[in-house]
């Protein structure tokens, strides 16, 4: 869809995934361009997750390629973690590390895996955090935060390696409507700010209003991707339509 | 969807996983070989090896005390399966009254910290040697007085205190969250206990409760120190009586005959318990 000069940062093409005889993923091509946002809409259990999942190799593929900035990281030869230091994720149910305080959850992976100074790990930590409004939060332990604090964390978390691509996985699904607001603003700072985003969302307006491009997902295939001012409002496929009307507000 | 073959891609890249696997196999395989290796030549090229091979693995002293030792061993496996199932209760209700906030159960509270304080402190052969030679020593009427029954007694407090700190830590390490949503549907706090608590804490200890068991069936061996005639007694006698500690190998094998299929059945529940319960989760 989105053809620019230069290659896409991902680029799918025929991707399957299956868990056992069940078909969990079909004939998925997708492309994501460095700076896009790209919402993955559709129902519980069409694959959004899984395919997230499969991106940062979390999951083996059955078929089809997966390249990371030109590479196919799809290949069993790759090191996996090589490709994981460059791709952030953050999940639904924030997988924080409870016996960590909110600041060491942040420098874990800049000093272990990135090998950066702690010292300079903790101030790009405690940069993130008073700039996502956890200033106060710092040395606590998760569980003692509320779920919007701890999606935040999370959120800081991920960003703390400097990630070329983020994947979040739901990140508002587990949070009451009030929280969903603040960690959606800080979603929308990074689009605005260029960071190369993918994102399994239910929530359409934010797509509407951030993704560069918006794919559907029914049963395992992208039945349907665009620019979400044409596939949200005027979409081609009778299902996605059906979907849409389930999801968004009656007003449109 | 069912007319799908996989891609020359996808075939190529199974290739490569494959022959991955294969490196993987052998490299396993060539290090198992040199370790192993180099540690049976270093025993047996020592020069005290055909030495400690006639003392200590002597087949013909195998054969000869092989019976008795049977014997032997017969009244730990009866020892170890009765003690067993009285330590699991003993220790589950002590964990259960240290955790009880009942204003009327405070005494009994009381009691099972104090037990578990003491009990754990007292060396085994200590409990076993004071049980065994006091309580008959009492002459009171209507008590068993064999060494082998006070033994027994002692195995259980003794391992009844271990037990019962295994089984509150894993009490205690389930999430309060679960608590609160028994008590929301208005299960009583012992309710919430027997049906909620307790079942996911027994398959979270499941490990160390199988590491105490192990114990416990090496332990049994204790009950030689009172005269009770076991395997380790049965093999001491041969063996002072024919300078050779072979018969004590013997009984090592049986104990480790025994404690093995123990340890795979219990990885085999812990897995089993897993793929019920966290099929398909993150």
């Amino acid at each position: 869809m989105t053809t620019s000069g230069t290659d896409p940062l991902v680029e799918v093409t025929d991707l399957r995934k299956t868990y056992g005889d069940k078909v969990v993923l079909a004939d998925i091509d997708l492309a994501v361009d460095r700076e896009d946002v790209v919402c993955l809409i559709g129902s519980s259990g069409s694959g959004k997750s899984t395919l997230l999942r499969c991106l940062n190799l979390l999951e083996q593929i059955d078929d089809g390629v997966i390249s990371f900035d030109g590479v196919e990281i799809s290949d069993p030869r790759v090191d996996p973690r090589a490709v994981r230091k460059r791709i952030g994720m953050v999940f639904q149910a924030f997988n924080l590390f409870p016996h960590l305080t909110v600041l060491d959850n942040c420098v874990l992976a800049p000093v272990r895996v990135h090998h950066v100074a702690r010292r300079e790990a903790v101030a790009r930590a405690t940069d993130l955090l008073a700039r996502f409004g956890l200033s106060d939060q710092v040395d606590k332990h998760p569980d003692r935060l509320s779920g919007g604090q701890q999606q935040r964390v999370a959120l800081v978390r991920a960003l703390c390696t400097r990630p070329e691509l983020l994947l979040l996985d739901e990140i508002t699904a587990a949070l009451d409507p009030e929280l969903v607001g603040d960690v959606l603003t800080i979603v929308r700072d990074l689009a605005e700010a260029g960071t190369t985003m993918v994102l399994a969302t239910h929530e359409m307006s934010f797509a509407r209003e951030v993704a560069t491009k918006v794919c559907f997902l029914d049963g395992g295939r992208i039945l349907e991707q665009g620019p979400p001012a044409q596939l949200l409002v005027d979409p081609e496929q009778e299902r996605t339509r059906q979907f849409l009307r389930r999801v968004l507000p009656p007003s449109g | 969807m069912t007319d799908w073959t996989p891609s020359a891609h996808e075939v190529e890249r199974r290739q490569i996983r494959n022959s991955q696997r294969r490196r993987t196999v052998l490299q396993a395989t060539v290090v198992t070989v040199v370790v192993f290796g180099v540690l049976t030549a270093v025993v047996v090229r020592s020069p005290g090896w055909p030495r400690v091979h006639e003392t200590f693995f002597s087949g013909y002293h195998a054969r000869h005390s092989f019976h008795e030792i049977l014997k032997g061993f017969w009244v730990n496996v009866r020892l170890f399966l009765i003690c067993e199932p009285c330590i699991l209760v003993l220790g589950l209700a002590v964990a259960l009254a240290r955790q009880a906030r009942s204003a009327w159960l405070v005494p009994l509270r009381l009691v099972a910290v104090v037990y578990t304080d003491i009990m754990r402190g007292v060396p085994t052969l200590l409990l076993v040697i004071l049980l065994a030679f006091g309580m008959p020593a009492l002459q009171l009427q209507g008590i068993p007085n064999s060494p082998l029954f006070w033994s027994g007694v002692a195995l259980i407090v003794s391992y009844g205190a271990y037990v019962a700190e295994v089984f509150r830590a894993g009490i205690d390490s389930i999430h309060p969250s679960q608590m609160n949503s028994a008590a929301a549907l208005g299960l009583s706090r012992a309710q919430a206990m027997r049906h909620v608590v307790v079942p996911q804490a027994v398959r979270r200890v499941v490990p160390p409760l199988l590491n105490d068991f192990v114990s416990l069936q090496k332990d049994t061996a204790l009950v030689s120190s009172v005269g009770v005639f076991d395997a380790v007694f049965s093999a001491t006698d041969y063996g002072n009586f024919n300078f050779n500690f072979t018969p004590l190998v013997v009984v090592a094998g049986f104990f480790v005959v025994c404690t093995v299929p123990l340890a795979r059945l219990c990885d085999w529940l812990q897995r089993r318990w897993t793929e019920r319960e966290r099929a398909g989760a993150l």
